[in-house]
């Protein structure tokens, strides 16, 4: 018994020592080199004229028609940084099987296309529900869309997409993308002189 | 470039930057652990703590100090979770309730990280920092201290000692897990992790909507949780969630991070034993079951069969658009054969066969590479069985580097062996053939159904920690019952691999003779992968078939 109790005292005394240097040492000082890159280690915000109106890297909520839209989001009520996740269905999951088929039938409406044009990531929750990104394929079907209801020219508009379009790193990692956010702050920032 | 090149192309990567770094972090570890020399900082713990660091252990002794180490770390965890509510950095967030923290103290402990709360909402930053992180640390360094430990069982002769398990943890910390953390917490910085004490914040959209952002210490948190094979994420989403992972080159960096020290570590074996072929010959079996396992994944995942992904287009849901499903297919697949477990796709939205293979690398028992030390004596302790088996096809006596494999040594083996899968099964069938336990589990019926619970329980018996995320892991039975399976998982293995170490150890080297069966050749790498893939599927492939193969199939 006194071996066992030698050891849960040497056991006590070296998780304080641990929690002391790699519970509070350490995030610390990562935290102070966080400092040197201020941009980063707080999130990517964005901002417009001065004021934070999100963060590059968090997907937002849909905001009407005149914007590009995001993925559909199962974090929350959609984009809820609160309840980050996926909807967690399965590969045949009836239910989900359904909402796909019914934003297929929405995002075709929405842009007037046939539903067979509808990509992938346009009718599907991503892991995190935070997804800042679309497709490039999705980017480009809501550029008829946007430059209608904006009254803008749908060649300026394709044009901004395409100059928001990021490949792959490396040219081999992840998927191609467009940042929905940074992409409708462009949007905004449109020159009157562009409306067609 | 095609989806299928840039997939090929993005492995190669992986694998290349691999193959350059075991050789010198293999090397260094060995020399780090078996150092005869202590550093300043290291002698000044010691001193603090009342350890005498130069007085070596005997079996026993070294698994109770291990499991004093880990008894004392349940029990704090679980007090910082409860007295929340009035620790600073709570961000206002209340005490974790009983059955959660034990849930939590239990996953963390265990290098599992199976994660039954949501981090946003549950766990302050006080706690994630000085309570979560530090065991992500030290759970990672007592992974290493038993895989020490049993390579001396093979290294030393004729002693009743196999080490110190304060020095090799001690060690583990100081000169391989710290700077390692420093160093890739700084590189994930760089890639946009965020890393700051801010709590939940009110930002107005563009569209002029409001949006509550929540930041918080990740980088340093996301650095050992890969390099340490643990994998609970800050957030709920895990390595999905874009302030975790926010690029496909932050998630190369983690990918590479949960895949180093296991896949360095068999070099460190093979320094130690004087004979680097034995080391190759591991390397050889982990990296081809990782190798089919990524290749199955990533083909499956790229083609996208199943009802949902036929009618979308492809397998995107649960997936990032940065990722894409190869990115997503090259994650899932080193997660669950390294023990990590972190994410950064729904497990659950994985097509079946994809899911299946996940489910799969866990019920390998983590052997490929496995997790931070339990990869490599998981697969030295199924290496001697493939060397018990191969003695009794050819009638010899069975020896594995010069130590005898008797009686004693084979019982402790297939005792090791035969614990996950006896956790698995018992535990997945109560909450299966239990209608109030499954209803209160599961929302679908069917084979779909059935991989749900079978991911749970072999998550947390081979302490993984992914899960399929629809299966409900917050009922007071689902709580503790995981949390016992956890517990259960790590520490009988560990008790009879040290017991396994200190039988070893005793016995004196003999030298190779004409019946001795090569453990370095092609024929006995073929031979332990054939043992792992055998033993596995003879005790699951009812259970698979009846899964993720029937949801496959149909």
């Amino acid at each position: 018994m006194t071996s066992w109790l030698r050891q849960l005292v040497a056991a006590l005394k070296v998780l304080l020592v641990a929690t002391l240097v790699l519970g509070l040492a350490y995030p610390l000082v990562v935290l102070g080199i966080g400092r040197l890159m201020p941009a980063r280690a707080d999130g990517s915000l964005v901002r417009v004229g001065g004021t934070v109106v999100g963060s590059a890297l968090i997907g937002q909520p849909s905001g009407g028609d005149q914007w590009f839209q995001p993925r559909p989001s199962a974090a929350g009520d959609g984009y809820d940084p609160l309840a980050s996740g996926g909807s967690n269905l399965g590969p045949n999951d009836p239910g989900l099987l359904a909402t796909v088929e019914q934003r297929r039938q929405q995002v075709a409406a929405r842009e007037g296309v046939d539903p067979a044009a509808v990509p992938a990531d346009a009718v599907t929750a991503s892991a995190s529900g935070l997804d800042p990104d679309i497709s490039p394929a999705y980017a480009r079907l809501q550029v008829a869309r946007v430059a209608r209801v904006r009254g803008l020219d749908p060649a300026v508009v394709r044009a901004l997409v395409d100059e928001h379009v990021e490949g792959r790193t490396l040219g081999v990692l992840g998927d191609p993308h467009v940042n929905v956010l940074q992409l409708n702050v462009a949007l905004a920032a449109l020159p009157a002189a562009a409306a067609g | 470039m095609s989806a299928t090149a840039a997939a090929v192309a993005q492995i190669a990567i992986v694998v290349a930057v691999l193959a350059a770094v075991h050789v010198p972090l293999g090397d260094y570890m060995a020399r780090a652990l078996e150092s005869t020399r202590h550093l300043r900082v290291e002698r000044w713990v010691y001193r603090l703590c009342g350890v005498d660091p130069d007085a070596d252990q005997r079996w026993g002794v070294y698994a109770r100090s291990l499991l004093a180490f880990s008894g004392v770390g349940v029990l704090v965890l679980y007090g910082l979770q409860r007295v929340q509510a009035h620790l600073p950095l709570s961000l206002g967030m209340s005490a974790v309730n009983p059955a959660t923290a034990w849930n939590t103290a239990a996953s963390f402990v265990t290098n599992t990280n199976w994660q039954s709360y949501s981090g946003e909402q549950t766990m302050g930053q006080l706690v994630q920092m000085a309570g979560l992180a530090v065991q992500n640390f030290l759970s990672a360094a007592v992974g290493l201290a038993v895989a020490v430990a049993l390579v001396r069982g093979f290294t030393r002769s004729r002693t009743d000692r196999i080490g110190s398990f304060w020095v090799d943890v001690v060690r583990s910390v100081v000169r391989i897990l710290l700077p390692l953390a420093v160093l890739a917490a700084v590189v994930l910085l760089a890639g946009g992790v965020v890393q700051n004490l801010t709590g939940v914040h009110d930002v107005t959209t563009l569209a002029g909507g409001t949006q509550h952002l929540v930041g918080g210490p990740v980088a340093s948190q996301e650095a050992i949780k890969q390099l340490g094979t643990n994998g609970g994420g800050y957030f709920n989403a895990n390595s999905a969630h874009p302030f975790e992972n926010p690029s496909a080159w932050t998630d190369l960096v983690q990918i590479v991070l949960l895949l180093m020290i296991p896949f360095s570590l068999p070099r460190t074996f093979g320094t130690l034993v004087h004979d680097r072929r034995q080391g190759a010959a591991i390397l050889a079996v982990m990296g081809t079951l990782w190798g089919a396992a990524v290749a199955v994944t990533t083909w499956v995942e790229l083609r996208g069969p199943g009802a949902v992904p036929a009618l979308a287009g492809a397998a995107m849901e649960g997936k990032e658009v940065r990722f894409g499903p190869a990115a997503s297919a090259l994650f899932a697949a080193s997660t669950t054969s390294t023990s990590t477990g972190a994410v950064n796709a729904a497990h659950d939205s994985l097509t079946a066969l994809g899911g299946g293979v996940a489910m799969m690398n866990m019920m390998l028992g983590e052997v490929s590479p496995g997790g931070v030390g339990t990869g490599l004596y998981g697969m030295l302790v199924v290496a001697v069985l493939a060397v018990f088996l191969a003695g009794l096809m050819v009638g010899r006596t069975p020896e594995y580097l010069g130590k005898k494999v008797g009686r004693r040594e084979v019982t402790l083996v297939a005792l090791s062996i035969l614990t996950m899968p006896a956790i698995v099964l018992v535990g997945g069938t109560l909450t299966a053939g239990i209608p109030a336990l499954r209803a209160a589990a599961i929302s679908t019926g069917g084979p779909h159904g059935l991989s749900e619970i079978l991911y749970a329980y072999a998550s947390a018996g081979n302490n993984n920690g992914s899960a399929f995320g629809a299966f409900t892991a917050t009922s007071t039975y689902q709580e503790v019952a995981l949390g016992i399976a956890m517990l259960l998982g790590r520490f009988v293995p560990i008790v009879l691999t040290l017991a396994l170490a200190g039988s070893l150890a005793a016995q004196r080297t003999v030298p190779p003779g004409a019946g001795t069966l090569p453990t370095h050749t092609p024929v006995f790498v073929g031979l332990l992968v054939g043992v792992v893939v055998i033993v596995a599927g003879l005790t699951f492939f009812p259970a698979l078939a009846l899964a993720p193969l029937a949801e496959a199939l149909s």
